[in-house]
């Protein structure tokens, strides 16, 4: 069920953003160039003249100043939205993110805790280069005491911010930078499942194809791919990658018996590796085959696009691998 | 017992029993420390132990200045903070002993002491990691039209991090009501100031980023408490930052591990002869207001408060394992933690 508006997913961010500005006073977003550039992606083009520059906060490049007062102020009682403009440039503030807040809740016995949403994009795509383009989702899902979501859908962009506004706790979203253009129709938000679950995006019966945010489009075209070949697959979109919803995994690879996880992360201590883990922790006697896993190459993500793409998971990759996981090649 | 921390405004004169409640209060932290040393060699006290002795004057002589609904943050070198500011001592005495009565119920130990009841944001560990944090806090108050003041203490060490340029640029450019205090000690662990620093007077780096700064004896608890009134008077009259660099110098190890290669005895000795104690005690009693009675008094007072607070941190009973992954998140409405 949808409510008649198609929007992109820039637009559906921009909206949750409207809302939540206009639902809750605590709520403000600061981040470099949020405001009179209109956001280095555009997300909040326009929220400046609509809420002012209190609440539309232009920061100066100090992400971990500007991440840490995000922290600050999540304790003294708002509810800040940070954007920090990639993914990369979050490394600056890793201090404040892992060493801050993750940790007061538990190091405080419970005393304070730290209702902060930290978001970014990543991901390659756009021949950004080695210092752009990173996938590094996982080194945030490794730390406990944080929450890690990466909305796929336009309406995950629409609805997954309040959720974790409503969170008590830091949620850090990723945006994956090859999803800001898609055009999807926007659902009412009671079809939108709460922010910790994954969800199946194709229902399928002979193997499952696990993955996350800017991979989800080309796991659907193979999954297409896929089905004109006579091979059916399940595509999990997992939306959170902390806490991963391991029943949903199990559930759907109790019902394939096979699985590949796309992942545009380096497959070295990678998520997809995290995911194989769990089933062979919780599934192996459900398996019919070895889980296969389509992951970036192992390389700073280079300039030119032949060699981005090469880097990069490609439907090509995830169809040869699904046939080969199915002995079908 | 306690100091409270709704004191009226000090006086521009000095009354003497203001300045015997700076002695109490300073004592309760060196008296509080020395027995930490003390445990720690019995491992009663593990891990990380930074002893503030020496430095006493700066927590107790802040503190002074700031209100109850003010907000504190602080180092890994926090158990003078944390008692000035009104955490029981046998609050503080359990959680070095990681026990569940402490102020953080165990899980923070000696660097993590964290208090709501006095906005206490805790010991930060990580140099200069704190300083965001207080940015953050003062901008709450600010979008939420509060009148307070959030301090914020570091060691010297700190200067040389990019958070702490990042925040006083935020401070200032958002005209946050930040009370900055550089306790500079002279050595970040074992790195001389002159060593790590190319411009050694730091109270001159808050200039940079238009923020008026004074530069005060850390050692002498009056002009600590005068240096911080007058900094907290004009945060809460123009809501702008103010930097207080307050000198002083730490007479024990940086921890309990450091066998203090880097300085000599003899620079020790000179410092610890104009201690904040010593100076405060040589003081009323060159003015003749300080008998040996008052002062043994004084001292039996803290000795009974230090012994009921290790008592109360023996009996403390130990969080049960059960619970190591609890308010690791918020726990659900449902009641189960995600």
């Amino acid at each position: 069920m949808t409510d008649g508006t198609t929007m992109s997913y820039r637009e559906a961010i921009r909206q949750a953003l409207r809302e939540a500005m206009n639902e809750d006073p605590r709520v403000f977003l600061m981040g470099e160039d949020v405001g009179h550039y209109g956001g280095c992606y555009g997300v909040s083009k326009g929220l400046l003249s609509e809420f002012g520059d209190e609440r539309i906060r232009d920061t100066p490049l100090s992400e971990s100043g500007f991440v840490g007062a995000g922290v600050g102020a999540a304790l003294g009682g708002m509810r800040p939205i940070v954007e920090v403009m990639t993914v990369n440039f979050s490394l600056l503030a890793l201090d404040q993110i892992v060493n801050n807040a993750a940790t007061i809740r538990h190091m405080s016995g419970g005393q304070f805790n730290v209702p902060l949403v930290i978001r970014m994009a990543s991901g390659a795509g756009r021949q950004l280069a080695a210092q752009h383009s990173h996938s590094l989702e996982c080194w945030y899902a490794h730390v406990p005491g944080l929450k890690v979501l990466a909305p796929a859908t336009v309406a995950d962009a629409r609805f997954m911010l309040k959720m974790a506004l409503d969170d008590p706790d830091p949620v850090v979203i990723f945006e994956h930078v090859m999803l800001y253009n898609n055009e999807e129709p926007i659902p009412t938000p009671d079809r939108c499942p709460p922010m910790e679950q994954a969800f199946v995006r194709r229902e399928g019966s002979d193997l499952t194809l696990i993955t996350y945010g800017g991979s989800l489009p080309k796991v659907l075209a193979a999954a297409e791919e896929l089905s004109h070949a006579g091979i059916s697959a399940e595509v999990l979109d997992l939306r959170s990658l902390r806490p991963l919803d391991t029943d949903a995994i199990v559930r759907s690879v109790s019902k394939t018996h096979r699985a590949l996880t796309v992942d545009e992360g380096w497959r070295t201590g990678s998520l997809a590796g995290e995911i194989s883990a769990i089933i062979m922790e919780q599934a192996f006697w459900e398996l019919d085959a070895p889980v296969g896993r389509v992951c970036s190459q192992e390389v700073p993500i280079p300039y030119p696009k032949h060699l981005e793409d090469a880097a990069l998971p490609q439907r090509g990759e995830i169809v040869q691998s699904a046939k080969q996981i199915m002995g079908a090649v | 017992m306690a100091p409270a921390n709704d004191k009226p405004h000090l006086k521009p004169h000095v009354r003497r029993s203001h300045l015997l409640q700076l002695l109490h209060g300073m004592i309760r932290i060196r008296r509080f420390e020395e027995k930490c040393a003390e445990l720690y060699t019995l491992e009663k006290i593990r891990g990380f132990l930074h002893l503030y002795i020496g430095e006493e004057a700066i927590a107790v002589g802040c503190n002074e200045a700031l209100a109850k609904d003010d907000a504190l943050i602080c180092t890994y070198r926090e158990h003078g903070h944390a008692l000035a500011r009104g955490v029981s001592m046998t609050a503080v005495m359990a959680e070095m002993y990681g026990k569940l009565n402490g102020c953080s119920r165990g899980r923070g130990g000696s660097m993590h002491l964290f208090d709501a009841e006095t906005r206490f944001y805790g010991g930060n560990a990580i140099v200069a990691g704190g300083l965001p944090l207080a940015v953050g806090l003062a901008l709450a108050d600010k979008l939420q039209n509060r009148k307070r003041v959030t301090a914020c203490f570091f060691g010297e060490g700190a200067v040389a991090e990019g958070e702490f340029h990042e925040s006083l640029n935020l401070a200032a450019l958002w005209q946050l009501p930040v009370l900055f205090v550089c306790e500079n000690n002279l050595y970040a662990m074992g790195t001389a100031l002159k060593i790590s620093e190319s411009e050694q007077d730091i109270h001159q780096k808050a200039a940079g980023y238009n923020i008026k700064s004074e530069a005060v004896d850390g050692m002498n608890v009056v002009e600590v408490v005068q240096a911080a009134q007058r900094a907290c008077d004009s945060i809460r009259a123009d809501g702008l930052p103010r930097f207080l660099e307050c000198r002083t110098y730490r007479f024990r190890a940086h921890s309990m591990f450091d066998s203090q290669l880097y300085r000599d005895k003899a620079e020790v000795e000179s410092w610890q002869q104009k201690g904040p104690i010593v100076q405060l005690v040589q003081w009323l009693r060159d003015y003749h207001q300080l008998s040996d009675d008052e002062l043994r008094s004084l001292e039996r007072q803290v000795e009974l408060e230090l012994s009921e607070a290790v008592a109360a941190a023996e009996r403390g009973e130990f969080e049960p394992v059960d619970n190591l992954t609890a308010d690791v998140y918020t726990p659900s409405a449902s009641g189960g933690a995600a």
